[in-house]
């Protein structure tokens, strides 16, 4: 069973950051397949939150084919999400390089580079992730 | 059915409008903040609503009845301001009372919550902690099982600790079903995490209302060059901590100028932005109150 915790000074809405929260762990294989998320009530008690909040991150997670609701039993991870292999993080890293080599000479700094990619990120229609 | 339902809404003390012309729609389930400054007529929108005091002109209803009567008196619970119960009382002679003043009630549920409280029953009430009375108060009205808690600055007086204690209670009430629950607060900050509806007053009127995903939606910042014509839709609220190219807007379109870039408003900002409207000020950034391109 994982943590679910809230940064109320993040700026990112209360449900997203449980969705987060839980696809990175997803990610990071402290869930796996079959695993119980925390009931509805036990988020609530913990975190002094409102059940809707976390109605609707279950709901996402379940829309995004990560979880699924059992009625009256609980929502469980249904999907493992392995990280790209080390062959395609290095390739990935690689391309990345030369990006940054072209955006430095343009006389970008990191922040404006980062902008940026969250801009393209979020034009492919990628959810930004805080 | 709406758990509040009201339509040009008003009550004067002496010479004063205290609440005027207020069109309010509260669906069932949900958890409503009543957000305003002092004086604003918060007190006043749930003194209504409980029938301790009668509009002076409009209608209100509460769950489709009329606030007062039997019928909705059944169904509403309320806990006014510091939640005054009889301090020479001792605690299980107020439970006591309360399970004879009301003709629904779940005892179990009563107990229960005093024993997780650890709260000793022999103990006067004025004895108890500000957050140890506003938990037993949260209790007895949750004991009545009503569908619309009205709560009036319930976390208003309590530490940061006790404050806590009392929203993990409300909210795991809420997580139980069929309840909708209004509260007053001058406070902003947890409202995101609490909420779903906000009502906020200025000087007793209605500045803002819905549902804090509609009213997130409606509201946005926007990015762009100085100078640059606001695009259509969009009329600007405010611009305090944004900088010069920076808008807090309200939308009433899609933005598709590309020039400007969207963020999402803070809720936080974009209730204080129509606070600041409704006290009389202008947005502080007149020179940007541009027309539509």
């Amino acid at each position: 069973m994982i943590l679910l915790r809230i940064d109320p000074s993040s700026g990112v809405a209360t449900y997203l950051q449980l969705v987060h929260q839980v696809r990175q762990a997803i990610q990071l294989g402290v869930l796996g397949e079959g695993d119980q998320l925390p009931t509805i009530k036990e988020v609530v008690a913990e975190l002094a939150i409102n059940p809707n909040t976390v109605l609707k991150a279950y709901r996402e997670l379940e829309h995004e084919g990560l979880c699924s609701g059992r009625p009256g039993v609980g929502t469980f991870v249904t999907h493992s999400l392995a990280p790209p292999s080390q062959e395609v993080q290095i390739r990935l890293r690689s391309e990345l390089e030369g990006w940054v080599r072209h955006a430095v000479e343009a006389g970008l700094d990191t922040e404006t580079m980062v902008g940026l990619l969250r801009s393209v990120a979020s034009d492919s229609g990628i959810e930004e992730v805080a | 059915m709406n758990a509040l339902d009201s339509a040009g809404l008003g009550r004067r003390y002496r010479a004063r409008w205290g609440l005027r012309h207020v069109d309010l729609t509260i669906p069932e389930h949900a958890v409503v903040g009543l957000v305003g400054p002092n004086g604003a007529g918060k007190s006043t929108l749930l003194h209504l609503a409980t029938g301790l005091i009668s509009p002076t002109e409009g209608a209100l209803r509460v769950l489709g009845k009329a606030p007062g009567s039997r019928e909705a008196l059944s169904d509403v619970a309320f806990v006014a301001q510091d939640a005054p119960l009889p301090r020479r009382m001792r605690v299980r002679d107020v439970v006591t009372l309360a399970q004879d003043m009301n003709v629904r009630w779940d005892a179990d549920a009563v107990e229960s919550r005093i024993d997780s409280l650890r709260l000793d029953r022999g103990h006067r009430i004025g004895e108890l902690s500000g957050g140890q009375r506003a938990q037993l108060a949260l209790a007895l009205a949750l004991a009545k099982q009503p569908r619309l808690l009205l709560l009036d600055e319930p976390v208003a007086s309590l530490d940061p600790l006790a404050r806590r204690g009392f929203l993990q209670a409300l909210m795991a009430a809420v997580a139980e079903g069929g309840l909708t629950v209004v509260f007053s607060t001058h406070l902003l900050d947890d409202l995101e995490r609490i909420c779903d509806h906000l009502v906020v007053l200025g000087q007793g009127t209605l500045a803002l209302t819905g549902s804090i995903d509609d009213i997130v939606a409606r509201h946005a910042v926007l990015v762009g060059p100085a100078g640059r014509p606001l695009p259509r839709g969009a009329t600007v609220i405010g611009g305090n901590g944004h900088g010069g190219h920076q808008h807090l807007v309200s939308i009433t379109a899609p933005i598709l100028d590309p020039g400007w870039e969207q963020l999402t408003p803070s809720l936080e900002e974009v209730v204080l932005a129509h606070l600041q409207i409704h006290s009389g000020n202008k947005p502080r950034t007149p020179a940007h109150r541009l027309e539509v391109a």
